[in-house]
């Protein structure tokens, strides 16, 4: 590392923010725009899990929340594209290493939604796991990031409740209705535990290193843990997880590892929905490139 | 074209920055920015502008130290301190 | 209210219902992402105008707003041919919101000068929200005017307007997937 360097890690370690046009290591930049990006995919590719299921909502009050939902995740992975392009990577590049498989997505988005109990699952607590994440990066270093954090933040906000409203509704109605919650919470629990990434200490973990992420992976699982087991077991559901339970001297949850080979495998796209949406995506774009081309054709 | 968007919270708030927009043209660009920045009724006004039209600055030069206008450049303790000491009131009067 | 505002009220609501169930089809995969999310709050105010109205409905009727929108079965609906359509192609969805804002338009002013005081309230608010669709809609139409492929497809749908007489198969398999769960457990809450 160059003196010029190491005196902007430092600077970073200490607190300090970066603005876009402010010099920086080629190495944060691109760890910046590996990681923002893949957020922004996240976003772009996780409205397709639920989208089906807008149209299945069975009540005019569901339709709407679970439209504006998605509309913000949409709207959300405007604002990150917005800030990797302005890092030098434009959108549409993006758009096709989403496509071709080169940038990655969070695992969460790569499986099947099967039952209205995942709409609730995944509004609850997929939401729940992914804002525990976020309210660490309104820390980020890179200022321009960390803005669009707080937006973020404050719009997931009605995620979450939403979520919580769907599943109280549920698990108060019929036991056909508490089956379909629990049925889809032991389908998402292993996703979940893989959520937050393999427990490398934040040390190691690069992104931590720049103060891109301001939180370790295993504290990050640990916050939700701490959270929504608690939740999830005061209504009476059970966990799949026989190992599962915090250890009264220390704090902290106990569980059953992870499948770590499963989250690598998800994530560099073998995913049981992978192809299918990331082919959607593409046939989507295709098809609307003439709409890009007559629109923003002339404008500079 | 990217437009930045400014928003005020609530009337009598500075507008401040949001977030910047991808539009074609003020048409396309006031649909949008109301939608990203408006869509809950989040915010009193926007103001959009192409990012082209804003000027940025940002080095300032001030190598002689102009601190006479500044509130750092006027220490008074110690004048106040012999001020009052001279007309008897030194006791009495509360640190200031 | 008498029988024959209900099946006015009725047929605009379905109108809004079945295009804001289809333009809602646009979340998640329109041209851009700004027009995404703007596209989506098009489709909510859809919904959303479609339950004032059925409200209104339904308290005539000693029902509620989620019953008339849902629990009726598709021949029941009062719909126009051309809200039914699954058109996932830009042209055709941006020609038929021009074309129906301008047909909306009118029916909302007969409606705004209606006798009983709540119909017309509730059709002035929906008119000021349906203001910014026509904005919408104008700035798209202004766009894609040069294109051969959204001329076209302005002819094709212009005529389906006015078509009342009976549905198309696309409606009943809308409202499949529309109803499959609220029809997978009758009766429960969601």
């Amino acid at each position: 590392m160059t003196p010029k360097e190491q005196g902007f890690l430092e600077d970073v370690q200490a607190g300090g923010q970066v603005e876009t046009t402010d010099w920086m290591p080629e190495d944060y930049r691109a760890k910046l725009i590996k990681f923002i990006e893949m957020h922004g995919n996240s976003e772009l590719m996780g409205v397709l899990p639920e989208r089906e299921w807008i149209l299945r909502a069975p009540t005019l009050q569901r339709k709407l929340a679970l439209t504006a939902k998605v509309q913000d995740e949409v709207g959300h992975s405007q604002l990150i594209y917005r800030v990797v392009e302005d890092l030098g990577k434009p959108r549409e590049q993006c758009f096709d290493d989403l496509i071709s498989g080169k940038s990655k997505f969070h695992n969460v988005f790569h499986y099947p939604t099967k039952t209205w109990g995942d709409v609730g699952v995944i509004a609850w607590l997929v939401d729940a796991a992914a804002i525990i994440s976020q309210k660490a990066l309104l820390k980020c270093s890179y200022a321009p990031y960390a803005r669009i954090m707080k937006k973020i933040c404050w719009e997931e906000s009605f995620h979450i409740l939403h979520g919580r409203d769907v599943i109280l509704t549920m698990m108060n109605g019929t036991d056909e209705q508490r089956e379909l919650v629990q049925e889809a919470l032991n389908r998402w629990w292993g996703p979940l535990m893989q959520f937050h990434g393999n427990p490398i200490p934040r040390e190691d973990d690069p992104m931590y290193v720049w103060r891109i992420k301001s939180q370790g992976n295993e504290e990050a699982r640990q916050q939700f843990l701490d959270g929504y087991v608690p939740q999830i077991w005061e209504l009476g559901l059970t966990v799949p997880d026989p190992k599962l339970r915090k250890r009264d001297d220390e704090g902290v949850w106990e569980y059953t590892e992870p499948d770590w080979d499963e989250l690598k495998h998800v994530v560099t796209g073998h995913g049981p929905k992978t192809a299918d949406r990331l082919d959607l995506r593409r046939r989507a774009r295709e098809n609307s490139a003439w709409v890009r081309s007559v629109v923003l054709a002339d404008a500079a | 074209m990217i437009y930045e968007v400014f928003r005020q919270e609530r009337k009598g708030q500075p507008f401040q920055h949001a977030g910047s927009i991808e539009a074609p043209d003020d048409h396309f660009a006031d649909v949008y920015a109301r939608e990203q920045y408006g869509r809950r009724g989040e915010s009193a006004a926007l103001w959009i502008v192409p990012r082209a039209a804003v000027l940025e600055i940002d080095e300032f030069v001030d190598e002689l130290d102009r601190n006479y206008h500044r509130v750092d450049g006027y220490s008074l303790k110690a004048k106040l301190k012999e001020a009052r000491e001279r007309a008897g009131t030194a006791a009495a009067a509360p640190d200031s | 209210m008498n029988e024959q505002e209900q099946q006015l009220l009725l047929q605009i609501a379905d109108d809004e219902l079945i295009l804001g169930w289809r333009d809602s089809e646009w979340t998640g995969i329109a041209p851009m992402l700004e027009e995404d999310v703007a596209f989506s709050s098009i489709a909510q105010n859809e919904i959303g105008h479609a339950r004032a109205l059925y409200e209104l409905v339904a308290r005539a009727r000693g029902t509620t707003a989620d019953e008339l929108a849902f629990d009726r079965t598709p021949e029941e609906y009062l719909c126009a041919r051309i809200v039914e359509l699954r058109l996932m192609d830009w042209e055709r969805t941006i020609a038929r919101h021009v074309l129906y804002e301008e047909a909306d338009a009118a029916r909302l002013e007969r409606l705004k000068a209606s006798e009983d005081a709540e119909i017309a309230g509730l059709a002035a608010k929906i008119d000021r929200e349906e203001a910014y669709h026509r904005m919408h809609a104008a700035m798209w139409d202004e766009r894609l005017r040069g294109e051969q492929r959204y001329l076209s497809a302005l002819d094709e749908l212009r005529p389906l307007l006015d078509e009342r007489d009976g549905h198309t198969d696309e409606l009943a398999e809308l409202w499949e997937q529309m109803t499959v769960v609220r029809r997978s457990v009758p009766g429960a809450t969601w």
